[in-house]
């Protein structure tokens, strides 16, 4: 379970980490659905090329396709990306916490600093 | 966006800012993501030297932070290795993070940045062959727009 998770986000990181990629999650935000050769248009790549894109998505889990008669239907699937991203969240909401802890705390020492000095101590 | 900066003004100076984060009084005082007591905090504060936090959250968990001194410089830098002994992130189990803190005085106290870098090993190296992260975060941030009205 736990190694199966953590292989998802990898999956999740390793396809956003393309330009391509990203340009058809994108697309795939705008409109609900799309077949892949449209998909395909705006791209100088051949279709081989936005396929193999298409399977990086697919395995991790960020389209899904459906086939209808003799075209694709490519569909965007958020749920990947929100886990990526309420992870990163975790990792902010600790530091951000913590810093903020840090920050009283270091004020508070440099009060009690500056009192002992002002007392000629 | 596999590392993650944060930068705090404090009104103290450099010298009281890294005896709070370099020493067991200091650490006890601050670490954790939820305001309670930290349970253990064992800081041997120099290049080589271990660390070792465990520390609750408010869902009742307890999670152990360990790792090592990489450089400590004071009171201008600290940088440490970083892993979950236990209770971590299910997806960082075995992984090991650098996290760098880095002081600059100013007028009015302390300028903190904290970066916590290699979250991700894969994500990270690609981050510096591409520099992704911002578009990432844009990207990220329409599709939590989007799940949530799909939801």
């Amino acid at each position: 379970m736990v190694n199966h998770q953590s292989h998802e986000l990898d999956r999740v990181f390793a396809a956003l980490v393309d330009p391509t990629r990203r340009a058809i999650l994108a697309r795939l935000e705008q409109e609900e659905s799309l077949s892949i050769s449209a998909l395909a248009e705006p791209f100088a790549i051949k279709l081989p090329a936005v396929m193999k894109h298409l399977d990086v998505l697919g395995d991790a889990g960020l389209i899904t396709r459906s086939k209808h008669g003799r075209t694709v239907d490519v569909r965007l699937s958020p749920a990947p990306l929100r886990e990526a991203m309420d992870w990163l969240h975790r990792y902010e909401r600790f530091w951000s916490s913590a810093l903020d802890r840090l920050t009283i705390y270091a004020e508070a020492a440099e009060a009690e600093v500056a009192e002992r000095g002002a007392k000629g101590e | 966006m596999t590392s993650l900066t944060l930068v705090r003004r404090i009104a103290a100076r450099p010298s009281i800012v890294f005896d709070a984060l370099s020493t067991p009084q200091g650490v006890a005082a601050w670490w954790g993501p939820d305001d309670l007591p930290v349970l253990l905090a064992e800081i041997d504060a120099r290049v080589g030297g271990a660390f070792r936090v465990r520390f609750q959250t408010l869902d009742g968990l307890q999670h152990e932070a360990c790792g090592e001194y990489l450089e400590v410089v004071p009171p201008r830098r600290l940088v440490m290795s970083w892993r979950y002994a236990f209770g971590g992130e299910p997806e960082e189990e075995g992984r090991t993070s650098r996290i760098e803190i880095d002081l600059i005085p100013v007028a009015s106290g302390t300028e903190l940045t904290l970066t916590h870098a290699q979250l991700r090993n894969e994500a990270s190296k690609a981050s510096h062959e591409h520099g992704w992260t911002g578009s990432l975060a844009k990207l990220v941030q329409r599709f939590a727009n989007l799940s949530s009205t799909q939801a």
